[in-house]
């Protein structure tokens, strides 16, 4: 099947075009936190089914488009 | 007459010793030359010792890969400081789709080194030659030489060394010259291709990494000038004799920068896989009593002297210690300097020359910079070291490139090295080796500018 499953999902973070806005780790606490300037940190890239809502989220709210969810090869 | 139909064939190279270990003209190869006529090598030089680049060969065979081949026999592993295996990034370059590209590193950014500009100045021919082997086992056609645009005599001597091979027409691919802006991360094999590519000669986000897709999008390997040197030696006496020197599992010489309590400071080859203690002794030893040795320049970590001198020069063995070869840098610390203040000092460079596009080197860095100076002249309390060490572990892993990584790593090492001097700086405030000349020659220019980069 050619759709892609959740669990197939990381995140992919473009650290030179990253400002630190900080909406990532506001609607991904779970993967993602901020340094005390405000740039993320990621604990985790793999993104847990359950999550990938919430990634999705994160992904389109980043207004420099750093962040990226891509698929992992299976 | 043309060079080649003179020079038939490879010279054999002088004898080395068992273990290649012995300084001097027996257990040299690179500088072989330097040793036998005590001047840098021309075209003549280079042709009576070395006799031409057996690139008639490979193309006679019509089988490239006959290089590669003996490249991973011969164990070659990079020398700009990742120590990659050499014929890995041959093949993978080979496979790549379309016509590849070579680039030749010789930027040598790491100011505790001076082994590029040494061998480019002693043996260019070898370099070149390394060029245009490397060019043809991967099926280029191009080939480009990174250098700083600060050393100008450099440049001025590579011209010309390039000009005589042409009127000899020794390059099957023209070896194209580039200037670049002299920066720290400017060396690092991403800003290479963005700066050959029409831009800053900063890194760029990878994937792709450039073996896949760097100049013109095409396939590209990007080699330090000595670990191209190396391989235009293994092309002409093969792998069993590059096995010679060095240890089985670090094969080989290497050149290393010997630097701060050394009796004879400069530039050596020397065997991979000897233990630090003989490399040192390469500069005569220690001048001094040793407190620690910081092992890989700028971009390495500090080790104590009691773990570094016994320990082997090869990546497996540094790494079980927390450190890497580097690009063979090597720099004694006398007990009477003061590592606190000599790290931060390095910090504070490694500060300055990011290069200012992801936040950890925008804030993190600089604010590691300012703790460890803080804490050099001993006005850091107990809990900034806390705050110090928690903003050091954040710094790793989150870059574009692996600057950030380093300057971690770096200022991790200094604390746990130094672990005594923190405690004693603490409580006691800065010790009298602060007002003391620095070991380590820390360059101090400002930032560069956001228009110094091209």
């Amino acid at each position: 099947m050619a759709l892609t499953r959740s669990r197939d999902l990381s995140l992919r973070l473009d650290r030179i075009a990253c400002e630190g806005h900080g909406a990532c780790a506001e609607l991904l606490p779970e993967l993602l936190s901020l340094d005390e300037w405000g740039f993320p940190v990621v604990h985790s890239a793999e993104v847990p089914p359950e999550l990938a809502a919430h990634a999705r989220r994160a992904v389109a709210a980043c207004p420099v488009l750093a962040l990226r969810l891509d698929r992992r090869p299976s | 007459m043309t060079a080649e139909s003179v020079h038939e064939s490879t010279r054999p190279m002088p004898a080395v010793t068992t273990d290649g270990s012995a300084p001097g003209p027996h257990g040299t190869r690179l500088l072989a030359g330097w040793f036998t006529t005590g001047r840098a090598a021309d075209l003549t030089d280079h042709l009576d010792r070395f006799g031409p680049a057996p690139l008639d060969r490979v193309a006679r065979r019509g089988d490239s890969s006959a290089l590669v081949r003996a490249v991973e026999e011969a164990g070659l592993t990079g020398r700009g400081g990742a120590a990659f295996p050499t014929a890995r990034k041959l093949q993978a370059v080979a496979d790549g789709r379309g016509s590849a590209v070579v680039v030749a590193n010789a930027m040598e950014s790491e100011p505790a080194s001076a082994k590029d500009a040494t061998l480019l100045q002693l043996a260019p021919h070898l370099v070149l030659d390394g060029i245009a082997l490397a060019t043809q086992a991967v099926g280029a056609r191009e080939a480009h030489l990174c250098v700083a645009r600060t050393r100008q005599d450099q440049v001025h001597e590579l011209r010309a060394a390039l000009a005589e091979r042409e009127r000899h027409r020794l390059d099957p691919v023209p070896v194209q010259l580039h200037e670049l802006p002299h920066h720290y991360v400017s060396s690092e094999e991403s800003a290479l291709v963005a700066w050959l590519n029409g831009g800053d000669a900063r890194p760029t986000a990878t994937p792709p990494r450039p073996f896949e897709k760097g100049v013109g999008k095409r396939p590209t390997l990007i080699d330090n000038v000595e670990t191209l040197a190396q391989l235009a030696l293994i092309a002409r006496y093969g792998p069993a004799w590059y096995r010679e020197a060095g240890a089985p599992d670090a094969p080989g010489t290497t050149l290393v920068t010997l630097g701060g309590a050394v009796r004879h400071p400069g530039v050596y080859e020397a065997p991979m896989g000897a233990e630090l203690g003989r490399l040192l002794a390469y500069g005569g030893g220690p001048s001094e009593r040793l407190s620690a040795v910081l092992v890989g320049g700028f971009f390495g970590s500090w080790l104590p002297a009691a773990t570094a001198l016994p320990a082997r020069f090869t990546k497996q063995a540094l790494a079980e210690l927390g450190a890497g070869p580097g690009a063979g840098v090597l720099v004694a610390l006398p007990e009477r300097a003061c590592g606190l203040a000599e790290t931060a000092s390095v910090l504070g460079f490694l500060a300055r020359n990011g290069a200012q596009q992801c936040g950890p080197c925008r804030f993190g860095l600089p604010a590691v910079a300012e703790d460890f100076a803080a804490l050099a002249h001993g006005r850091l309390d107990a809990d900034g070291l806390h705050r110090l060490e928690r903003r050091v572990g954040l710094l790793a892993g989150r870059g574009a490139c692996r600057h950030p990584d380093g300057a971690s790593r770096f200022a991790a090492t200094a604390l746990r090295t130094f672990a005594a001097d923190v405690g004693h700086h603490l409580r006691f405030g800065p010790c009298p080796a602060v007002d003391h000349p620095p070991v380590l020659d820390v360059p101090t220019g400002p930032v560069p500018g956001p228009d110094e980069w091209r």
